[in-house]
């Protein structure tokens, strides 16, 4: 229990997604312009992550492994299938997707208009499939721990998002240099957050 | 037409400066600040990405009028797994070290947006020699930057390049103390926002309103 609470906060600030090691950067540039779409996009991400975590971690060692098929009889055990990890993943997440996609359809159409592009390319959000890569690297014990890893990285990144966007609606009052404007701006605030937030890397809980 | 007419040779030059991935288009920007602390796997990556990005630029192309246009975006995500598959297996065998300093990496080049931006706005609608040199010139683009950021980031923050050390002993005697900033994440994105800032006051039309 000790070690998952450590898990969950090391994961929304030590190892957060956007700070540390720059995943989803693509829509959180873009997206980040207003609060309320970007938290729309920030729970989509969380759930998603929280989702296809745990999928792809049974994924991983009930098929893919060296030795994972085994259950389904001795013969198969020798079979090692992990280079089809990555298709196998993507194409976890972008099911997963098109289905968040078409719920925010149907129950939110004013945030649907609003994310516009950006729903359907949650899907290549580096974020999502970064998640399941560390999850691949890290080995964890078992799906639990892994669930919490992605809805701990999507919380991570819901914050960094809603920062920036808060941050940026500030910004337009703001006398920029005109060649440092929009994107040059935002990428020096994100590396000025990122500093904040390896303050964050000695917490021991 | 020639194989490098006019248009053809805009293709293929405009990504470098004017249409830049990165600095311009904003794609591609989650993996390149991740791999550039070092010079050399900023190279590895980069060349991994014009790989990827030419080929699945002309196989999608090439296919562009047999695939249904509701499930177009999990057919490009198939072919660029599979080539992102064969360039991490080639690595791991040619190039254990970088391979895995690269890490996870390489299986993000899959979502790395330089592709699917690419592939939509580009290989959908032209042919397989365009796609091809588009492929090319944004994946130099691409590379372009990396290793502009990757040589600084190394040169001031740990005194050499590519693993040699190129800042002589004699300025550290002199009490010349390496960048230990440059090493970590948010120098990456710092970098490039002053690349960013050099690129846009050179060309003004790419200057934001707000």
């Amino acid at each position: 229990m000790e070690q998952t609470l450590s898990l969950f906060v090391r994961s929304i600030f030590v190892d957060n997604m956007v700070f540390a090691y720059y995943l989803g950067m693509c829509s959180y540039l873009a997206v980040s312009r207003n609060v309320k779409t970007a938290l729309g996009l920030g729970i989509a991400v969380t759930f998603v992550l929280t989702c296809t975590l745990p999928i792809n971690y049974m994924l991983e060692n009930y098929v893919l492994n060296e030795g994972a098929l085994s259950w389904l009889g001795s013969e198969y055990a020798g079979i090692d299938l992990s280079f089809l990890s990555l298709i196998l993943f993507i194409a976890v997440i972008a099911s997963f997707v098109q289905l968040v996609e078409m719920v925010v359809e149907k129950y939110a159409p004013a945030l649907y208009a609003s994310l516009g592009i950006f729903l359907p390319l949650i899907a290549v959000n580096c974020a999502i499939l970064g998640g399941s890569l560390f999850m691949q690297q890290r080995a964890f014990p078992n799906v639990g721990t892994a669930t919490v890893y992605g809805f701990g990285s999507g919380i991570g990144w819901l914050l960094a998002i809603i920062g920036m966007a808060a941050i940026r609606e500030k910004l337009s009052y703001s006398d920029i240099p005109k060649p440092l404007k929009g994107l040059g701006i935002t990428f020096i605030i994100t590396g000025l957050m990122g500093m904040a937030f390896m303050c964050f890397s000695g917490l021991k809980i | 037409m020639g194989l490098l007419s006019n248009k053809n040779k805009e293709v293929l030059v405009g990504p470098l400066s004017i249409n830049n991935p990165i600095v311009v288009q904003m794609l591609g920007i989650c993996s390149a600040l991740a791999v550039t602390s070092k010079l050399e796997p900023s190279v590895v990556m980069g060349i991994s990405v014009i790989a990827v990005v030419a080929f699945a630029n002309v196989i999608v192309s090439l296919i562009r009028n047999t695939i249904p246009n509701r499930i177009r975006i999990i057919v490009q995500l198939v072919v660029v797994a599979a080539l992102v598959t064969i360039v991490s297996e080639v690595l791991r065998a040619f190039a254990y070290d970088v391979s895995k300093q690269l890490s996870v990496f390489i299986g993000l080049i899959i979502t790395n947006c330089i592709l699917m931006g690419r592939l939509e706005a580009f290989a959908l609608g032209n042919g397989p020699w365009e796609s091809f040199l588009d492929g090319i010139g944004n994946g130099v683009g691409y590379a372009l930057i990396l290793v502009i950021v990757g040589f600084c980031r190394e040169l001031f923050g740990s005194g050499t390049l590519l693993g040699y050390q190129v800042i002589p002993d004699a300025v550290y005697e002199m009490g010349y103390v390496n960048n230990g900033l440059m090493i970590l994440p948010p120098m990456a994105l710092i970098i490039i926002a002053v690349v960013i800032w050099i690129h846009r006051s050179k060309n003004q039309e790419l200057q934001e309103e707000n």
